[in-house]
């Protein structure tokens, strides 16, 4: 190839990523130590406020006082993907192995259909759900049927069902892979061995199987930790997360720093992920080579 | 007879990061020529075929083609076409279109584009299926219509990248002779990628025996075999034993050395300078057992016998030396000799090589 | 005793995989079937009827937010598909050049970060650029989180592509851009289709940044639809969704079935 294009053909990749992507994360991180504007937007004028005020609030008379709120709900955010992911482990593993012990057409085919719901619009899948899930729907009167106090909408319940549903495919995807490259003779062996079946599945299965685990999880904790729409409508507006708060501070609450600074932590939350993860993955290499 | 010269090289090296592919390579390719670059995998014929083709450039030295240097030309600017290993037919394109896409893009016109594709399908005998499509072929019909497809733009060098590689082995043989008749009828300047010695010895004019990205013998195919001119070529082309001996005397290129086996002999020489230690060469079929042992005789035991149709292989156990023999097996039953029998062999002096360290 | 001695099959693995394909699809035929009831709250079903489609393909807004949301998509896939196209034949060309590792994350990286995060910095970095037009900003957003997705099955159609074509084609006299042109293009036509595809129905679907960057004027479709759920949960709804679900499955489907396709022709 032209020396030329090697060049010319990365340009366009760049500058879009550069212009409305790059750029704009830094000017987030500048925002999220400027000043908050009278009316909405905010001023040039370096502040570490918008930090502060994700720890403390100012008391009766100005002093600092330490306010859990928004600690809190950083938490939940976190404890919340992090059983959304747990779940969708625990129902991706049995699904994933059944896929790929089938005859390659069925599989083909089987994956596919696991695909397909993801290409759904996110917002409409919420919808249905908010639909079966409401008192009338199918499975609000399920709930009813088995003693569920009050309505299951708006419950963090609700919102649980609505996660691991939109992100349930990222979990089954690389877990199959992983599941579909082992050796049938290894589960052999296994019972051969002496193993039952559900000590071969613990000692051979769920080990080699956990590469695709592994990615799964990072694939469905991110974008869990940035959750808005599941929240906004199965939440009901009441449970609150990191991305329904960034979406309120630069919607009707015009705190745009302090969105800033919450964009800023939530960023810095999945990066850490992302850098645990490749600096175990470079590890494993490692240890391989 | 004298030729032009087709494609010269001069002190061609190339490097791929901190790996040497090949070191100051000079050799020169005549016009009308079948050549053939033979070697193991990794001795750097590929990479020096897809120099010639424009594929990679050339770390240092140069290339010409007629007396043009081309070293660092792009591909669509030289007058060379290559046969791929794969074929690389384009697959969405039907044969015509195939062999006529060099065409089109050195503009010439719609008629006389039709009149050669007709012209290359009738010479690779393909013109019925001048419409389908590379995926409804055989792999020899394949292997035609690349033939074709590469000859059609008239090319002054066509470079066959081990074009015979992905054939069954009845095909191969086959296409061996079709190649030979085909660079007789056209008159173009053959060269030919492989690590098949077989086919090499079978086709070309003169091979050249790349080895650890150096040249380690050019020359025909009967110097090849028959004069090696190193150890390495020794080794790669044909079987052989090698035999450590010790070198008496050196008289220009003869030398009589003496062999392990306890006897002395006298023959061709490369690379010795004096007495001392040398490695000799003596091919399997170039030794005599019982009836056709002439020369030297030796006496030995066989301990394995091999029986492959055509020859039978034994190997025989002497006084000092293993020596494996072949033995063609002749119109009447051939005799046989049983593991655990003694034999004489005979060694002719004339088909021994003594080769330098 | 009727006990399985098959030590590849699990108790129980079966049902959860039916269940769980169940409650996979189970919204899509609530949402599909409650479209066609004729009463008028939303998840009692009474009858039969197409009124609810009629009343979407009536309703002036909808119309006006699919025109934007079309506009939007056909735009920013064109966009996207030809960054996309791009860095992939330099990319999987020259797979040790410098800085291909950083490109190709840079490419991937609306992929690694929540979408909140980019709609938020987007939205800042139009109001610091003084851009208020909805629909360029819109158009520019989208055509960033589109390229990923145009760009993961361009890039594994280019690499499942042995190069002796494209050195074929140099080799019989092709300039460069003719090789493109008349080889390498017509070989990952279908990994471009796809890619393109999917950057169409993820910029048709999306709402967290069209929500963040919407303005009086340039509404999607989804950010519509969210604002008609915040209303009320009209059966018109349902009927709205299903048409979009219908869309979403078939390009996807497409998409899928192309890239399938082709990965299985090739050797």
């Amino acid at each position: 190839m032209r020396r030329g294009f090697r060049f010319w053909g990365l340009v366009p990749a760049w500058v879009l990523m550069a212009v409305t992507l790059l750029a704009p994360l830094v000017i987030v991180a500048l925002v999220s130590v400027a000043k908050r504007g009278a009316y909405g937007g905010f001023e040039w004028d370096f502040t570490l406020a918008p930090y502060r005020d994700i720890l403390f609030t100012a008391g009766w008379s100005d002093e600092l006082e330490f306010d859990p709120k928004y600690v809190l709900i950083i938490g939940r955010t976190v404890l919340l993907a992090l059983i959304t992911t747990a779940i969708c482990m625990a129902l991706a593993l049995p699904v994933a192995y059944v896929i790929a012990t089938r005859g390659p057409r069925a599989k083909a085919l089987l994956i596919y259909l696991v695909t397909l719901p993801f290409w759904v619009s996110m917002i409409v899948r919420v919808y249905a759900w908010l639909i079966i899930l409401g008192n009338d729907g199918f499975g609000g009167r399920l709930w009813q049927f088995l003693g569920g106090e009050g309505s299951l909408l708006f419950t963090p319940t609700a919102m649980l069902i609505g996660m691991v549903y939109s992100y349930i495919p990222l979990m089954v995807l690389p877990v199959f892979a992983a599941i579909e490259k082992l050796d049938p003779a290894l589960l052999e062996a296994g019972a051969d061995l002496y193993a039952s079946r559900w000590t071969t599945a613990r000692r051979v299965i769920v080990p080699l199987a956990w590469p695709g685990l592994a990615a799964g999880a990072i694939l469905v904790f991110v974008p869990a930790l940035g959750t808005v729409l599941e929240p906004m409508l199965l939440g009901g507006g009441k449970q609150i997360t990191m991305g329904t708060l960034i979406q309120t501070q630069f919607g009707s609450a015009r705190n745009w720093p302090f969105g800033a600074a919450i964009a800023l932590v939530l960023m810095a939350l999945v990066m850490g992920v992302l850098i645990v993860n490749a600096l175990r993955a470079g590890h494993k290499r490692e240890a391989e080579a | 007879m004298t030729r032009g010269k087709a494609v010269e090289v001069f002190k061609v090296s190339k490097s791929f990061g901190d790996y040497q592919a090949l070191k100051e390579v000079s050799f020169t390719i005549h016009e009308n020529e079948f050549f053939t670059l033979l070697g193991p995998s990794g001795c750097g014929k590929t990479t020096l075929l897809r120099m010639i083709a424009g594929f990679d450039i050339p770390s240092t030295g140069s290339i010409s083609l007629f007396g043009t240097e081309i070293g660092t030309l792009p591909p669509h600017k030289r007058r060379v076409n290559t046969v791929f290993q794969s074929y690389a037919l384009f697959p969405h394109m039907t044969l015509e279109q195939n062999i006529a896409f060099g065409l089109e893009n050195l503009g010439w016109d719609k008629a006389r584009r039709k009149a050669r594709v007709a012209e290359m399908l009738e010479l690779v005998h393909m013109t019925p299926f001048a419409k389908r499509k590379p995926a409804q072929l055989s792999g020899g019909q394949r292997q035609r219509i690349a033939l074709a497809r590469a000859l059609a733009p008239e090319p002054q060098v066509l470079l066959l990248d081990e074009p015979l590689s992905a054939l069954d082995l009845k095909l191969r043989q086959a296409m061996r002779d079709e190649l030979r008749t085909l660079q007789r009828q056209t008159g173009i300047t053959f060269i030919f990628v492989t690590h098949d010695q077989d086919e090499a010895l079978d086709m070309s004019d003169r091979i050249c025996v790349l080895g650890e990205g150096r040249i380690q013998q050019l020359g025909t195919p009967s110097e090849i075999y028959e004069e090696p001119e190193n150890r390495f070529v020794a080794d790669f082309i044909g079987a052989t034993n090698f035999l450590d001996v010790e070198v008496l005397s050196v008289d220009g290129p003869r030398a009589r050395v003496r062999t392990p086996m306890g006897i002395e002999i006298e023959a061709a020489q490369k690379g010795v300078s004096g007495p001392g230690k040398a490695t000799l060469s003596l091919r399997p079929e170039k030794i005599g057992i019982e009836d056709q042992a002439a020369g030297e005789i030796i006496a030995g035991t066989v301990t394995a016998r091999n029986y492959m149709g055509g020859f039978t292989h034994y190997t025989v156990e002497t006084r000092g030396a293993v020596l494996r023999v072949s033995r063609r097996n002749a119109l009447s039953q051939a005799e046989s000799y049983a593991i655990g029998q003694q034999v004489r062999l005979g060694i002719v002096a004339g088909s021994a090589r003594v080769l330098g360290q | 005793m009727k006990k399985s001695h098959d030590i590849r099959r699990y108790p129980g693995f079966g049902t959860v995989t039916v269940l769980f394909f169940l409650w996979l699809y189970a919204p899509i035929a609530v949402v599909i079937w409650l479209s066609f009831n004729e009463n008028r709250i939303v998840s009692v079903w009474t009858g039969f009827s197409l009124k609810w489609y009629r009343a979407a393909l009536d309703n002036g807004p909808l119309l006006d937010a699919v025109r934007t949301s079309l506009i939007v998509a056909v735009v920013a896939t064109a966009i996207a598909t030809t960054v996309a196209l791009m860095a992939a034949m330099v990319l999987s060309r020259n797979p040790t050049m410098r800085g291909a590792k950083l490109s190709e994350t840079v490419v991937n990286l609306p992929l690694l970060l929540p979408e909140i995060v980019l709609a938020v910095a987007t939205l800042i970095l139009f109001s610091q650029l003084g851009l208020a037009d909805g629909m360029t900003r819109l158009i520019v957003a989208h055509s960033t989180f589109c390229t990923p997705f145009a760009f993961l099955p361009i890039r594994a159609r280019l690499q499942g592509m042995s190069t002796d074509y494209e050195e074929a084609a140099q080799d019989l006299y092709a300039k460069p851009l003719t090789a493109f042109r008349r080889v390498t293009l017509p070989l990952i036509l279908p990994g471009v289709f796809s890619g393109a595809m999917l950057s169409f129905v993820i910029s048709m679907d999306d709402f967290i940044t069209s929500n963040m960057l919407a303005t009086g004027g340039t509404t999607t479709l989804p950010v519509y639809f969210f604002s008609l759920i915040k209303k009320s949960a009209s059966p018109e709804l349902n009927a709205i969704s299903t048409l979009l679900i219908v869309l979403s499955l078939v390009l996807a489907s497409a998409a899928l079935v192309l890239s399938m396709r082709a990965m299985r022709r090739d050797p």
